[in-house]
């Protein structure tokens, strides 16, 4: 099957800036495709070649199979969500969704009906004559999805449409957005750089660095299984140590820590060698607590430290623990399951995490 | 310390106050008596309309007075024509410096007084000027071509008269345009022209009808430029009035004519305000 989407050794440069660099990648049809990336990495960069306001230095995009590097932006099958939506305001919504159809010179009885239809289907029908500064950020919201939409595109470009809206309502139009991707059974590409929406609403992501993909895969894939140190990092929260790899048996090493811990890590097929200096990405929910020794039996890793902090944040809280041992804090989940509710700063803890869950990556990429 | 913000208000609005009564009405009730009196005799008066009688019994003015409202009017659509495209270059292709100069560019003609400005245009368009020389020099005239007094003149003088004043609320209005929303005219599918009619256009239509008034209000009360760059046969309202009060000492019609001025601009106004569903307080802001 073609994909909706593809984009072939995609390259801008602005000047000696190569702000997007050789970046391939196909989306299938019908699913919700991610770049995850920092500000400035060159995600807008990409968009905005697909939308067709920017030309490629090299490359190619193709849409449905055909390459539409010739096509205006008006005439390609591709719609945009805008960073702050540009909802015309000198138009009501009708006006607004049935813009794109007045453009295809459509009658105004279809487009009537179209509008209706769409509204209809975001849920919002009856607010045609509304005006849109009346209408709430996640109104706005539908309304901008639903503007582009009722135009039936191939691809559905977003650019972080949820960055304006407070927390509650980004939360709440995370699930949205994905039941009307859902709901409208097209293509959306999505860009973010926030890695919570990339996570949970996509079947497929691409985390973007430096104007390059570091790595494509699903949530899952990501977040267990980065393929890079920068993936590591900038996916999920984690402790990083670096070091000098004393051992390797297989998957499993040992790396010994600036300040002379000695910790198990796993090489996950990355080709590591003894005397090699890595770094070990380890996120605090993997880390396990314990109020005694006893619990940890089968960690390859254990230690005791002391509470220095506690972040309580309801469901997300953590605790920054210091190791006996001495060297950095280190940040670990803490159940919310009660037995350390009353958990405070200066107490004694105990944790361990197995050597699979410490990411070794050779030092210096990240 | 209400008393205190009172008095306070009371002296912020004394100046604002003594200007508009001194400057404005004050004049202008005076005026408006002058107008509504007829001398019958030797410092002898009567109130009457006979002066209002005068103006739609002699065709000459009635004339002038039509002419100057349509010229006027076509005045100002020019000039709005010529604004819109610099000032969408000013506001939204134009980029930091560039933008900034071209601005000065249409400000430094106002450095120099209109009179000399009016000058300048002279020395551009008469029998002798620059481009009557030019014609011929280039063999597309055989003779001096006269340029001057005429209504292309003023015209042109009209419309370079007012240039600044259409430019600068272009130029405010149009830059408070995002560019997303331009780019999502025509990501839907847009081209120029629709872009144009249904974005920029609707978005820039304060700045439009806040400098067609001023432009509008300019040159129908102008008296340089008319007097210096028409002819015989461009006769401007303004000059009736000024021959009425200074050369033959009628202050009666001449404030009778100031009256009608001040009707026929405010008509024009009200009127266009209606035609573009826009009102004073959303133009003035």
């Amino acid at each position: 099957m073609t994909p909706d989407l593809e984009c072939k050794a995609l390259t801008r440069r602005f000047g000696e800036f190569r702000a997007v660099d050789d970046v391939s990648f196909a989306v299938p049809a019908g699913s919700f495709f991610s770049i995850l990336g920092p500000s400035g990495c060159g995600k807008t960069t990409i968009m905005r070649m697909i939308a067709g306001f920017l030309e490629p230095t090299s490359g190619d995009i193709l849409i449905t199979g055909k390459s539409v590097l010739d096509v205006p932006p008006n005439k390609r099958a591709v719609n945009m969500v805008f960073q702050h939506l540009a909802l015309f305001p000198m138009m009501n919504i009708e006006e607004n969704i049935g813009y794109g159809l007045r453009r295809k010179g459509m009658s105004r009885a279809e487009i009537a009906r179209k509008v209706d239809e769409v509204l209809e289907r975001i849920g919002l029908p009856g607010i045609n004559t509304r005006k849109v500064d009346e209408l709430s950020g996640g109104q706005k919201q539908r309304v901008a999805i639903a503007r582009c939409m009722v135009l039936e595109p191939d691809v559905l470009l977003l650019d972080e449409p949820l960055g304006a809206l407070d927390l509650k309502l980004r939360e709440r139009m995370k699930v949205e957005l994905k039941a009307l991707q859902a709901a409208f059974d097209t293509t959306f590409v999505y860009i973010t750089h926030d890695q919570s929406e990339a996570l949970v609403m996509s079947d497929q992501i691409a985390v973007m660095n430096e104007g390059a993909f570091e790595q494509v895969g699903t949530a899952q894939e990501l977040y267990y299984r980065p393929e890079t140190a920068f993936v590591a990092g900038f996916v999920g929260d984690t402790n990083r140590w670096t070091g000098r790899i004393e051992r390797i048996s297989g998957e499993a090493l040992d790396l010994r820590t600036e300040n002379g811990m000695l910790m198990r890590g796993a090489s996950h097929g990355r080709a590591l060698q003894t005397g090699d200096r890595a770094a070990i990405y380890v996120r605090p929910e993997a880390i396990r607590v314990a109020h005694g020794a006893e619990a940890l039996e089968g960690f390859d890793n254990k230690m005791e430290g002391t509470v220095t902090s506690l972040l309580f944040n309801g469901a997300a809280s953590r605790v920054l623990v210091r190791p006996a041992t001495g060297g950095e804090e280190i940040e670990v989940a803490l159940p919310q399951s009660g037995e350390f509710a009353t958990t405070r700063k200066g107490d004694v803890l105990h944790i361990g995490w197995s050597g699979a869950q410490g990411n070794c990556f050779a030092a210096g990429a990240g | 310390m209400r008393a205190g913000t009172k008095l306070g208000f009371i002296l912020l609005l004394t100046p604002l106050l003594l200007w508009l009564s001194l400057l404005i009405i004050i004049p202008h009730i005076d005026m408006f008596l002058v107008s509504i009196r007829e001398r019958v005799d030797v410092r002898q008066y009567e109130t009457s309309l006979a002066n209002y009688l005068t103006f739609f019994q002699e065709p000459l003015y009635l004339r002038t007075f039509l002419r100057t409202a349509v010229m006027s009017v076509l005045a100002t659509l020019i000039t709005l024509l010529i604004a819109f495209p610099v000032s969408y270059y000013i506001a939204k292709i134009a980029k930091g410096r560039l933008q900034a100069v071209l601005f000065v560019l249409c400000l430094i003609p106002f450095y120099v007084s209109e009179l000399v400005r009016t000058f300048g245009w002279m020395i551009l368009l008469r029998e002798t000027g620059v481009f009557s020389n030019l014609l011929q020099w280039a063999g597309l005239a055989d003779r001096p071509v006269e340029m001057l007094y005429n209504d292309a003149a003023i015209m042109i003088g009209l419309v370079y008269t007012s240039m600044l004043f259409m430019v600068v609320p272009l130029v405010t209005t149009l830059e408070s345009l995002d560019d997303a929303v331009v780019e999502a005219g025509y990501d839907l599918g847009g081209n120029g022209y629709s872009v144009l009619r249904e974005i920029v256009i609707p978005h820039a239509t304060p700045g439009i009808v806040s400098g067609s008034i001023v432009v509008f209000m300019l040159s129908l009360g102008n008296y340089l430029t008319p007097t210096m760059l028409g002819g015989k046969d461009s006769l401007w309202f303004t000059e009736l009035i000024y021959s009425q009060f200074i050369v033959r000492f009628n202050w009666e019609l001449g404030a009778a004519f100031g009256f009608l001025l001040l009707l026929l601009s405010s008509l024009i106004v009200w009127g266009m305000l209606r035609l573009t569903g826009q009102t004073l307080k959303e133009t003035m802001g």
